[in-house]
């Protein structure tokens, strides 16, 4: 019993940092403009499938050593990842700044629909997967069994943590972080005083796609096979994470995923694993019901 | 001004290097996942796809950006900055000339199952079950403005209330068909009175999350719901009368009964004509609720909900109602699809089938009757014809809704509404 509270518990704990990581993406967006990214589930499938490919090319051209190839892969990733959401926002949500509500929503659905089809249409329907990385394993023994810590799971921890602190950093004292944090509060005196905020939400969105793609390179090396639907579910538990550190708030999205990704471990290592997403989405729906403002964040105040 | 408007016109220099800054982003875009393609850990490399994409989209960019600078193209950027108004108001006296199409169309469809082969009678039955899903969710979406992805799930209510009703209970359809609306109904009332609350977009991931939990709780509970192999679902009968060859338990079937020759086509004529009655039901009870106060109310809380609280509009009532006509819709459709399968499985109720739900509501236009009942033939018809492309139909409709907001986020059809004339000898 132990064991596998304390085997679920790091789990948990690797699962929740990734989901912190892509709810990153949705909690900045949310908070810049207001809106729901619908198509950030996607964002991170098509970051698993760069890193894949990434990884396929750099073992065709020889590299073996594990710090060059995930360094490889991780610049390669994040890099053509940001710009998808660069051309994501360009596309589908800057032409719809003064539509209606519903415009921008309903467009982030139809993105996400075009990123998955078009994925599938070229890679094929079919699961793809990537070779294990880095083999081998911290084993605790406790009571009766053993609890299993991989390096690759250490490895993603440490990864996550130091994404997440770079990204604090960048918020909190460079100029770049300035313009955003100002842009959040207040968008039309932000743009009076000189920021061109237009810009300011295009790095939003390549940042929160540059977090998803450090998440979907983590992922893929831990669980090893995705597909072209992998976005879609993942998309919506980052997004009960943001929900549930409360939207709009950095250190919340973090949290959120930290809880979510050991609520769910526990639930699959002590109740039912085929209902686990049943419990997340579950989890949802009741925080935003009793707690829509989540726990780190502000209650929505409408204004005229 | 004309003068620099004329020179601007063909700035070709302008147009060439959006071009190619648009191509080099293609490149880098499309570049990996197109180009390079997974086979196992190996991969084959594509690189024909790759050019031809870029040259699309170099191509595209080119003629797009002379466009924009024609006064047309101008025109179309300047409107970006503005909201158009939602409804277009005619003369109070004008009378459409749909008055004149309506009876005779109504007749077409009457006539039109005793003459069409089986199949062509189940594609225009899809086609219809559609109409009222999409009728359903332009009530919630078009009208009341609210987001609601997870649709399917009071779809799959309807359905699943048929084959667990027949199962656990013994009920038919025609007992099930109201039953299934009410379940429904009820269902979104439950779901609907605590999220309704909040702020709009949140709706939408309640709901999405809603819908997702109805899938895979029917795709995980074996014992209840047979899990992913589905379930079978009882056959549709007149007055109790079977419309297969042989009826069950020494009854007697339909076509002896009344003294026919045996038609396989039976079943399907008789749901058809079910479904096409409810249709005009629906239609009617809709056009009646937006001249309602509750169909305005509904508007009006879309245009502006602080608006509609400061007038002491009770929101979540107004909202409320909406949600819970369209999801008993939907429950209805459901019915209809379970018995025109014949069977029900998990499969028929994902996401997806809410996302082109709401691209019929998109393409439509959000409130627009007319333009949701075309929308539901054109994309539930259109892939059968075409079904060479069917690789390429989720990608068509994303591509649609995304070019459909920022053309017209109100729908290719406009909402048009006669305006109100003050009565005569009336003190104001």
């Amino acid at each position: 019993m132990d064991g596998i509270f304390l085997q679920q518990m790091i789990n948990g704990l690797t699962l929740g940092a990734v989901y912190g990581l892509i709810a990153i993406g949705y909690t900045m967006v949310y908070g810049i403009i207001g809106m729901i990214n619908f198509a950030h589930g996607e964002v991170y499938m098509i970051s698993a499938y760069l890193a894949a490919i990434s990884l396929a090319v750099l073992a065709y051209f020889g590299l073996e050593s594990f710090p060059l190839l995930i360094l490889g892969t991780l610049l390669f990733t994040i890099c053509i990842t940001g710009v998808y959401g660069w051309v994501i926002e360009r596309v589908a949500y800057k032409p719809l700044r003064n539509s209606t509500r519903l415009a921008p929503l309903i467009s982030a659905i139809g993105m996400s629909l075009v990123l998955q089809n078009y994925v599938q249409i070229s890679q094929g329907a079919r699961q793809q997967g990537v070779p294990t990385l880095l083999e081998g394993a911290f084993k605790l023994n406790i009571g009766e069994g053993f609890v299993q810590l991989t390096y690759t799971k250490v490895f993603i921890l440490i990864a996550a943590f130091v994404g997440m602190a770079l990204l604090t950093y960048v918020i909190q004292y460079t100029k770049l972080g300035r313009m955003c944090r100002a842009t959040q509060q207040d968008r039309k005196m932000a743009s009076i005083l000189g920021i061109n905020t237009d810009r300011v939400i295009s790095y939003v969105f390549v940042i929160g796609a540059a977090m998803a793609a450090l998440a979907g390179v983590l992922i893929t090396m831990n669980y090893g096979t995705f597909d072209f639907y992998a976005g879609f579910i993942i998309g919506i538990k980052a997004f009960t994470a943001a929900v549930l550190g409360g939207i709009g708030s950095l250190p919340g999205a973090m949290l959120g995923g930290l809880i979510l990704g050991v609520a769910e471990a526990q639930f699959s290592g002590m109740v039912n694993t085929d209902y686990k997403d049943v419990f997340s989405f579950s989890l949802l729906v009741l925080i935003l019901i009793f707690r829509p403002q989540g726990l780190l964040g502000r209650p929505h105040v409408a204004k005229v | 001004m004309s003068s620099t408007l004329a020179s601007k016109r063909f700035d070709v220099k302008k147009s060439l290097v959006d071009a190619v800054l648009a191509g080099l982003i293609a490149l880098i875009v499309f570049g990996p996942i197109v180009g390079v393609v997974l086979d196992g850990y190996a991969f084959n490399l594509q690189p024909d796809r790759v050019a031809a994409m870029i040259g699309a989209v170099m191509l595209g960019r080119f003629v797009l950006s002379l466009f924009l600078q024609t006064p047309r193209g101008l025109a179309i950027l300047a409107g970006f900055e503005t909201v158009g108004s939602g409804v277009h108001v005619r003369d109070p006296g004008y009378q459409s000339h749909l008055r004149w199409v309506l009876p005779l169309l109504v007749v077409v469809a009457l006539v039109f199952p005793f003459f069409a082969s089986k199949y062509l009678l189940t594609v225009v039955i899809l086609g219809l079950i559609y109409v009222l899903l999409g009728l359903g969710l332009n009530i919630v979406v078009g009208l009341a403005g609210l987001l609601d992805l997870g649709y399917v799930a009071f779809y799959a209510i309807g359905a699943y209330g048929l084959a667990l009703g027949y199962e656990h209970l013994g009920l038919g359809f025609w007992s099930v068909l109201p039953l299934a609306a009410l379940a429904a109904a009820l269902a979104g009332g439950l779901l609907g009175f605590p999220v309704l609350r909040m702020h709009g977009d949140y709706l939408a991931i309640v709901t999405l999350g809603f819908g997702e939990i109805i899938r895979l709780v029917l795709n995980n509970w074996l014992a209840f719901t047979g899990g992913p192999n589905g379930m079978s679902v009882p056959a549709p009968t007149f007055l109790g009368l079977e419309f297969s060859r042989r009826a069950k338990d020494g009854g007697v079937p339909f076509h002896e009964f009344f003294g026919i020759d045996y038609n396989a086509n039976f079943k399907f004529l008789f749901i058809y004509l079910v479904l096409l009655l409810v249709v005009l039901l629906v239609l009617y009870v809709k056009n009646r609720l937006t001249r309602m106060p509750v169909g305005r109310a509904w508007e009006a809380l879309r245009e502006d909900e602080i608006a509609c609280r400061a007038m002491g509009l009770n929101h979540v009532l107004v909202k409320l109602s909406a949600f819970m006509i369209g999801a008993s819709t939907a429950g209805l459709a459901g019915v209809f699809f379970a018995s025109y399968q014949g069977f029900v499985n998990p499969a028929s109720f994902t996401f997806f089938e809410s996302a082109l739900i709401l691209a019929i509501v998109v393409l439509g236009g959000m409130g627009s009757t007319v333009g949701v009942v075309l929308a539901a033939f054109v994309l539930t018809v259109a892939p059968e014809l075409l079904r060479s492309f069917a690789e390429y139909r989720v990608l068509l409709f994303g591509v649609l809704m995304v070019l459909m907001m920022i053309w017209r986020p109100r729908g290719l059809i406009r909402v048009s509404r006669n305006g109100v004339q003050p009565r005569q000898g009336v003190a104001p």
